[in-house]
């Protein structure tokens, strides 16, 4: 037998995060995932992690992603200069509160998708925090600072982890170590003392389900995960069950679900993008994203639900009920909540309607499934 | 006494008079993961050592089971289809994949024995 499915990449010695070693001492199989050395699963496996996470919390080291602040004189001179590379409204944010938004190229492309938070506290003013992706983030910050006016400035913070806490039992877990947090609203970031560590704290993350995302200094990283772990609530958890996750939540995979060649309205990112953001029209590629707006897209980002139980991976695919081609499958597998296969893609926008039934062409064989809202499984996240 | 031989791609095979019964190891089952999906061949259908046989995918993954002889497809593991899991609770066993009527017997002289396939996986870690 072959593996088919390989992941990404491996070319100049692997870089590690702070928890490293901590994760092969807890038996995890690691792979190579944009040129970090992560752990795909642990002994449980990612079926058992996957269901752990939904049924009380798992703990998922995301420290390869990129983490930075963005600092200008004021509020409003800094959200000004990132919101000419992004289409979310940042200026409006409330002080704490985090939006996702886009890197967009000139031609309403997407470089990559990522949280921008408002840093809270009158010390902060001018303030923001942003988190990318980890394959991007060496570009990301690039182009961000080579985009930024004089007086404001980026600063990488290489020397932080970041550890996702995520389930319906992450609160109270956390809560433990941490009171303060739990209480605080979905989508907002504080600045919180956990432990001895001064961290920055996300109620946020990429499961569907209530949690948080701890930025702890990379020093500290180690003990506080041990300390996490040793509650009997929480578990590791690999890429693998982060990946099965966030495709039932209905959450995009950069690279996947979203490419320089999309745009927020062909991924049915829309709801991204303000009213004054569009009125304003001053972001990259505005004009052919006011236009998709206006006039619509030809392709659109929808969720698809094979009726067998022939999981459709990505790359598949998608016929009309004729055997023409109509779309691709972007991110597609096994739903171990759903208990069967799941996916995602893109459609001719006729076929984008949900309960259309289309055709996935999986080992030469055309396969029945049909067009169905996302997410797969319910959210629950805190509002407070 | 049945004799099992194993490939380097990490399936089974064991022959009883003409019959080869194929499977993927317990190497294997828990390299991939929690089976969760597995699709085989229809009955009568002839395969050539090599061909793929059958298909079983993890959450992650597809993979794909190679013919270790070749032969026609007399049954198939049927029960699989509804509990795909029964290849790790027991991959060399009643998670097997598919019966071929063999039609080569000399091929099985190519494959390893078990001391050499246990040789071959040790090789591997």
């Amino acid at each position: 037998m072959s593996e088919a499915i390989a992941d990404t990449g491996a070319e100049a010695p692997l870089k590690k995060t702070p928890l490293h070693e901590l994760h092969v001492e807890l038996g995890a199989k690691m792979v190579p995932f944009a040129g970090y050395d992560m752990p795909v699963q642990y002994k449980d496996g990612v079926l058992n992690e996957h269901l752990h996470t939904r049924q009380a919390a798992g703990l998922f080291d995301v420290s390869h992603m990129g983490q930075a602040f963005l600092t200008g004189p004021d509020h409003e001179t800094v959200s000004r200069a990132i919101e000419k590379l992004v289409p979310g409204d940042v200026l409006e944010l409330d002080p704490g509160a985090t939006r996702y938004t886009l890197l967009l190229n000139a031609k309403g492309g997407i470089r990559d998708d990522l949280m921008i938070t408002r840093m809270e506290g009158a010390e902060n003013d001018g303030k923001l925090f942003l988190v990318v992706n980890a394959a991007c983030k060496d570009a990301d910050f690039a182009h961000i600072a080579a985009n930024m006016p004089a007086g404001v400035t980026l600063s990488v913070l290489a020397d932080r982890a970041l550890i996702a806490l995520q389930g319906p039992k992450a609160a109270e877990a956390f809560a433990t170590i941490a009171p303060e947090t739990a209480t605080q609203s979905f989508m907002t970031v504080r600045e919180t003392n956990v432990d001895g560590a001064a961290c920055l704290v996300s109620r946020s993350g990429y499961t569907g389900e209530d949690g948080f995302e701890i930025s702890v200094p990379a020093d500290r990283a180690e003990a506080l995960t041990r300390k996490l772990l040793s509650d009997e609530r929480v578990k590791p958890i690999g890429l693998g069950a982060r990946d099965s996750l966030r495709l039932e939540a209905g959450l995009c995979l950069y690279g996947h679900d979203l490419d320089e060649e999309t745009t927020p309205i062909e991924g049915a990112l829309t709801w991204t993008i303000s009213r004054r953001r569009r009125a304003e029209d001053e972001f990259p590629g505005a004009d052919v994203v006011l236009g998709q707006i206006a006039n619509g897209v030809a392709r659109k980002r929808v969720g698809i639900l094979p009726e067998g139980k022939a999981p459709a991976r990505e790359g598949t695919d998608i016929t009309d009920a004729d055997g023409n081609k109509i779309g691709v499958i972007t991110s597609g597998g096994y739903g171990p909540s759903v208990g069967g296969p799941i996916a995602m893609g893109y459609v001719e926008t006729a076929f984008a309607k949900d309960g259309t039934p289309l055709q996935l062409v999986v080992r030469g064989k055309a396969r029945p499934a049909r067009v169905t809202k996302m997410p797969f499984v319910e959210k629950r996240f805190y509002r407070g | 006494m049945s004799d099992i031989r194993f490939t380097d791609q990490h399936e089974w095979v064991r022959v009883d008079d003409d019959v080869a019964t194929i499977g993927i190891s317990d190497y294997a089952q828990e390299q991939l993961g929690d089976v969760v999906f597995v699709e085989l061949p229809e009955t009568g259908k002839t395969l050539s050592a090599g061909d793929e046989a059958a298909v079983v995918e993890s959450v992650k993954a597809a993979s794909e089971v190679y013919a270790p002889v070749s032969g026609e497809v007399v049954e198939v593991n049927g029960a699989l289809e509804d509990e795909p899991a029964g290849v790790n609770e027991d991959a060399m066993g009643n998670g097997w994949f598919v019966k071929l009527k063999l039609s080569d017997a000399s091929e099985l002289d190519k494959l390893m024995d078990e001391a050499a396939y246990k040789e071959f996986c040790d090789g591997l870690d």
